[in-house]
Parts: structure tokens; C-alpha cells; sequence
């Protein structure tokens, strides 16, 4: 009853953005995909999302064949780095989407939809601003527009794009702590992309580190910041990396960046 | 700190003054002038005759297939520019810049030589000649032939508005609606449609413009077979060269008014959704 990612590998032309990742999401964790600009995070991402295909490899969720699922069929609710809240449409009509389009059978009668609104418009403390149109809103708002929107399907697994990357820094913290207070009422599986490392080990129950298309280690935060498992980990954490003679405590197979680099062993907090 | 307020990039005076004087000055020598004296050389004998001159059955005819041929090539123009940019903006596909480049290709041939093509390729001594003869269908010399040429000469405006436009949007928004469950069909028609209804509008608009106004293609294919295969804008030339100036300059004000209706609209439409416009060209 997890997600599990098995040797996924993606080139685009000939550029290889992922090198064979592997990765085991247990049900209801919050993981974070941490990593520099350019290391694959949104590309698995979106092949998680059924935005992008993958060329190798299989995932499997809840015991569904996920890549022979097309997109629209996932149910994976999917937020973008930049938003993409559906311009001409109000903030309500863009949460009622998911809702709206499905056909007549199994679509939620008007006044159902409306109470789902203003329910989800609470849950991301929205409440009154349905009538907007994204235009009118703050980033940090529209974030959570996109949000709402995601979670109006009933998603499986929430997939966050660096959902805070364009926000300042104190409004960064502050949907932060609310997101996780968010994963915690809902129990939804969430992999969430960034770049910031503090938001990853602040956040997440585990943390994948990610480069040049490989999971370079799999841990909880506290294990990340004791013991980074290479290099390249400890440096991009900021941290001494561990010097020739000392042998990192939870290193393994998993320093020698194989196609299988990210074997994640791990207890959940 | 009173009076208006003045921009930073502002210039002397006196350049402001000299600059606007030109363009001023350009626009009525060539635009508004013409135009005032289509209007007034229709009504120098008075309107009595400018409109007889219009009720005639000839006049008539030529208003109704130009009308005709705008009707079926600017909806034809419609769906081609449509499904072009649609799939240009938001697909890759092997030989994209090619279909870019000949989108264009009406812009840059001359409409005499689409003409020529058509006559070419559909006229008694051209490919098909025989084979249509053979099969009774008449193209060149008819209303087919006169279509083809329109929609060949009108073919860009359409895609030419919203490739722009739907290559600035990106596939964001389409991603997100499928990702919540939408089909490619509820995608189109509630995002991509909705994103560009604007642009689309104003291209057809000038798709509509132009077809109606086309010369030099239409004049190769259609005969000039009066009441028959003269569009409005052949028709002009009939009667200008006939020496009937009132009836000329009659059927030129009814083709210029289309125009400015056709500005008009435009100008209502941007004014009316302003708000509208400018947010679906950013967030
Ligand atoms: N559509 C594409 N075509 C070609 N190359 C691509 C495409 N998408 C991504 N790439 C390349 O794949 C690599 C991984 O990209 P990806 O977007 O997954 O990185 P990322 O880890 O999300 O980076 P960032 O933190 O900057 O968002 C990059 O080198 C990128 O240039
Ligand atoms: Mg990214």
C-alpha cells in the first residue's frame, strides 16, 4: 500500500534527466524530492503527474499498474511551480474544475459542488474570495488556489512543484507550517519538490536528495543532517563533507551512484 | 506639482508636437482622405441615386456573393487557423517550422499568382480540367473557384493572431486540466478556447475584412460574368471603367462602411472587455 518508483529512467533527445531512480513512498508520508536546478525533481514529478512519460521502469501504487494509467485517470493532484490556475475563470470555477467536467453520471449535483467550494475555500483559508479572478490574488494565495483545485478531485497522492518557490521568504514559512499542518488532517501521500533544503528537512517526513538524475540518498531529516551518505549530499547540505577516513554511518551501496542509487531504507517519524 | 502627469521618456515639446504632426498629418493624407471621398464622390448626385445605383440587380448580386464567399471562407479560415496554432503552440511534431513558414506564404505571393494556381491547377485547359468537365463540376469561373481563392488569400489572419498568443500561454493550463481528470475534448472548449476567444475574434475580423475586400485573387478566377461571378470589389472596377462613377463609388462606400463596421467592432470589443483582454495575456 505505497507508492513504489522502480529504475524510472527519462532522456529528452538525448539528454538523460533521470538515470534509473528508484524510490518507495509509504502511504501517508510527506517526502520531500530536494535537489540543485537541473537534477530531475520536476521531471519525475511530472512522470508521476502522467505529464511526462518515462522511457524505463515501473511504478506501482496501491497495487495499480501507475504508468498505464493515462493522466486524466490518476487522480493525482498535481500543483505547478507557476500556479496555472485557469485564467478566465474564477477562483471558485477553478476549484470546481476537477468537479464540473466529470460526465453526468458521477458529477456532483450544482449545490453539492457549491458546498465543496466554500469547504475547500475554508480549508485554505480563502473564505469570500471565490468570485476573484486569479489576476486579483497574491502568489501566495494563488498557491493556494492551486490547491484547493488539486484537492477538489479527492486525489490519491498530492504532487507539489516547488509550490513556494516564487514567495518571499516569510510567506514561505508560514504556508509551509500550514501545508504540513494540512498533510497532517488529510493523510494524503504527498512528494513535494524544492530546492530549499531547510523547507525539505523542516517538512518532510523523509527526504530524497536528488542529482544529475539519480537519488543520491533516501533518509529522515535527522539521519540527512547526521549522517549524509556522499559528497555530494553533506555539500549541498552545507555540511563537512565526511572526510577520506571516516565512513558516513548509513552509507551502503547507495554511495556508488548505480541505477539503483536510491534504495531507500527508513523508519517514518 | 499640478498638470498632467509627464513620463520620464518624454521628449521636447516641440519633438512631441512635430512627431505627432507627421503622423497625424500621414494618416489623413492617406487614410482618411481616400476614404472621405469614396463617401463623397457616391453621394455627389445625391443619395436618391447612390441608392438606386446599389438597388440595382447587378450591384445586388455582387453584394450577395461577396457575402456568400465571406460566410463560407471565414468560418473555413476559422476551424485551419484554429487547429494550426493549436497544434503548433501546444504539440512538437517533426517539420513545425515548415507548417510556420507556409502559413505565411499567402502574406508573401502575390494574390494574382494564387489566382493563376487555381486556374492552373481547375480551368478547362489545367490538371483536372477534363476530369471535371467530365464530371460536370464548374470551380474556376464559379462560386468554388472564387471561395478557394479567398480562403487561400485570407488563410493566415486567423493563425497568424493566435500562434502568438497560445505559444505565450503554454501547455500550463491544458496540463492542469488534464491532470484533473479532463478529456483533450473539455480541455479545448473550457481552457484553450476560453484562453483565446479574444484573439480568435479579432482574427476573424480581419479574415472577414479581408475576404470581402480581395481583388487581385478573385479577379483571376472569377470571369467578371456580371450579376454571376462579381464580387463587390470587381464589381467597382466594372463600373469605374463603364465611366458610372455614382454606381462605382456607391458599391465602394457599402464596402468601405463594412470596414469601419468591422473597426468599430474591434474597438467596442476591446473597450467593452479591456479587463478581460489584459488578463489573459498574463496572470
Ligand atoms: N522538455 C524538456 N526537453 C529537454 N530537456 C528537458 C526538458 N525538461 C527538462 N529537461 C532537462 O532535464 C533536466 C532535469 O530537468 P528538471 O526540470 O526535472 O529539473 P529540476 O530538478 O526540476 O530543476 P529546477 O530545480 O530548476 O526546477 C534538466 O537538465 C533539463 O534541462
Ligand atoms: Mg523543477
Amino acid at each position: 500500500m505505497s507508492l513504489v518508483i522502480d529504475s524510472v529512467a527519462k532522456k529528452f533527445e538525448r539528454f538523460p534527466a533521470l538515470k534509473g531512480v528508484s524510490l518507495t513512498v509509504p502511504k501517508g508520508c510527506f517526502m520531500a524530492l530536494l535537489g540543485p536546478s537541473g537534477s530531475g525533481k520536476t521531471t519525475l514529478l511530472r512522470i508521476l503527474g502522467g505529464l511526462e512519460f518515462a522511457d524505463l521502469g515501473h511504478i506501482n501504487f496501491d497495487g495499480l499498474d501507475w504508468l498505464a494509467l493515462p493522466a486524466r485517470e490518476r487522480r493525482a493532484g498535481f500543483v505547478f511551480q507557476q500556479y496555472a490556475l485557469f485564467r478566465h475563470m474564477t477562483v471558485a470555477r477553478n476549484i470546481a474544475f476537477g468537479l464540473n467536467i466529470r460526465p453526468r453520471r458521477t458529477r456532483p449535483s450544482r449545490a453539492e459542488i457549491a458546498r465543496r467550494v466554500e469547504e475547500l475555500l475554508a480549508l485554505v483559508q480563502l473564505d469570500g474570495l471565490g468570485k476573484r479572478y486569479p489576476s486579483q490574488l497574491s502568489g501566495g494565495q494563488r498557491q493556494r488556489v492551486a490547491l484547493a483545485r488539486a484537492l477538489a478531485i479527492e486525489p490519491r497522492m498530492l504532487l507539489l512543484d516547488e509550490p513556494f518557490g516564487a514567495l518571499d521568504a516569510k510567506v514561505r514559512k508560514d504556508l509551509r507550517h500550514w501545508l504540513r499542518g494540512l498533510h497532517e488532517r488529510l493523510g494524503l501521500t504527498t512528494i513535494f519538490v524544492t530546492h530549499d533544503q531547510d523547507e525539505a528537512l523542516e517538512l518532510a517526513d523523509l527526504v530524497a536528495v536528488m542529482n544529475q538524475g539519480r537519488i543520491e540518498q533516501v533518509a529522515t531529516p535527522s539521519e540527512l543532517r547526521g549522517a549524509p551518505a556522499s559528497p555530494f549530499v553533506a555539500d549541498f547540505l552545507g555540511q563537512e563533507p565526511a572526510g577520506p577516513g571516516v565512513v558516513p554511518l548509513r552509507t551502503g551501496s547507495r554511495s556508488s551512484p548505480g541505477p539503483r542509487g536510491g534504495e531507500s531504507s527508513f523508519q517514518a517519524r | 506639482m499640478t498638470g498632467r502627469p509627464r513620463a520620464a521618456t518624454e521628449d521636447h515639446p516641440l519633438v512631441k508636437f512635430a512627431l505627432c504632426a507627421i503622423a497625424i498629418g500621414f494618416i489623413a493624407l492617406f487614410l482618411v482622405m481616400p476614404l472621405a471621398t469614396v463617401f463623397s464622390e457616391a453621394l455627389a448626385q445625391g443619395w436618391r441615386m447612390a441608392f438606386d445605383a446599389l438597388a440595382e440587380p447587378d450591384a445586388l448580386a455582387a453584394i450577395r456573393l461577396t457575402l456568400i464567399v465571406a460566410a463560407i471562407a471565414v468560418p473555413c479560415n476559422m476551424v485551419f487557423g484554429l487547429a494550426a496554432s493549436w497544434a503548433i503552440a501546444k504539440f512538437d511534431f517533426r517539420g513545425k517550422n515548415l507548417l510556420i513558414t507556409l502559413i505565411d506564404i499567402p502574406f508573401s505571393v502575390s494574390p494574382v499568382v494564387a489566382g493563376l494556381v487555381y486556374v492552373l491547377i481547375f480551368g478547362l485547359q489545367g490538371w483536372l480540367g477534363q476530369w471535371l468537365r467530365d464530371h460536370d463540376i464548374k470551380i474556376v469561373f464559379a462560386l468554388p473557384g472564387i471561395v478557394l481563392a479567398t480562403i487561400f488569400v485570407t488563410f493566415p489572419f486567423v493563425a497568424r493572431e493566435l500562434i502568438p498568443l497560445m505559444a505565450d500561454q503554454g501547455r500550463d493550463e491544458e496540463e492542469a486540466a488534464v491532470s484533473l481528470g479532463a478529456s483533450g475534448w473539455s480541455t479545448f472548449f473550457r481552457v484553450t478556447l476560453p484562453n483565446v476567444k479574444w484573439a480568435l475574434l479579432y482574427g476573424v475580423l480581419l479574415c472577414n475584412a479581408r475576404a470581402m475586400g480581395e481583388f487581385g485573387a478573385v479577379s483571376v478566377v472569377s470571369g467578371h460574368i456580371r450579376g454571376l461571378t462579381n464580387t463587390m470589389p470587381l464589381h467597382v472596377e466594372v463600373l469605374y471603367n463603364d465611366y458610372q462613377y455614382v454606381g462605382a463609388f456607391a458599391v465602394a462606400s457599402v464596402l468601405a462602411l463594412l470596414a469601419l463596421v468591422t473597426l468599430a467592432l474591434k474597438s467596442l470589443l476591446e473597450w467593452q472587455f479591456a479587463g478581460e483582454i489584459a488578463a489573459s495575456h498574463h496572470h
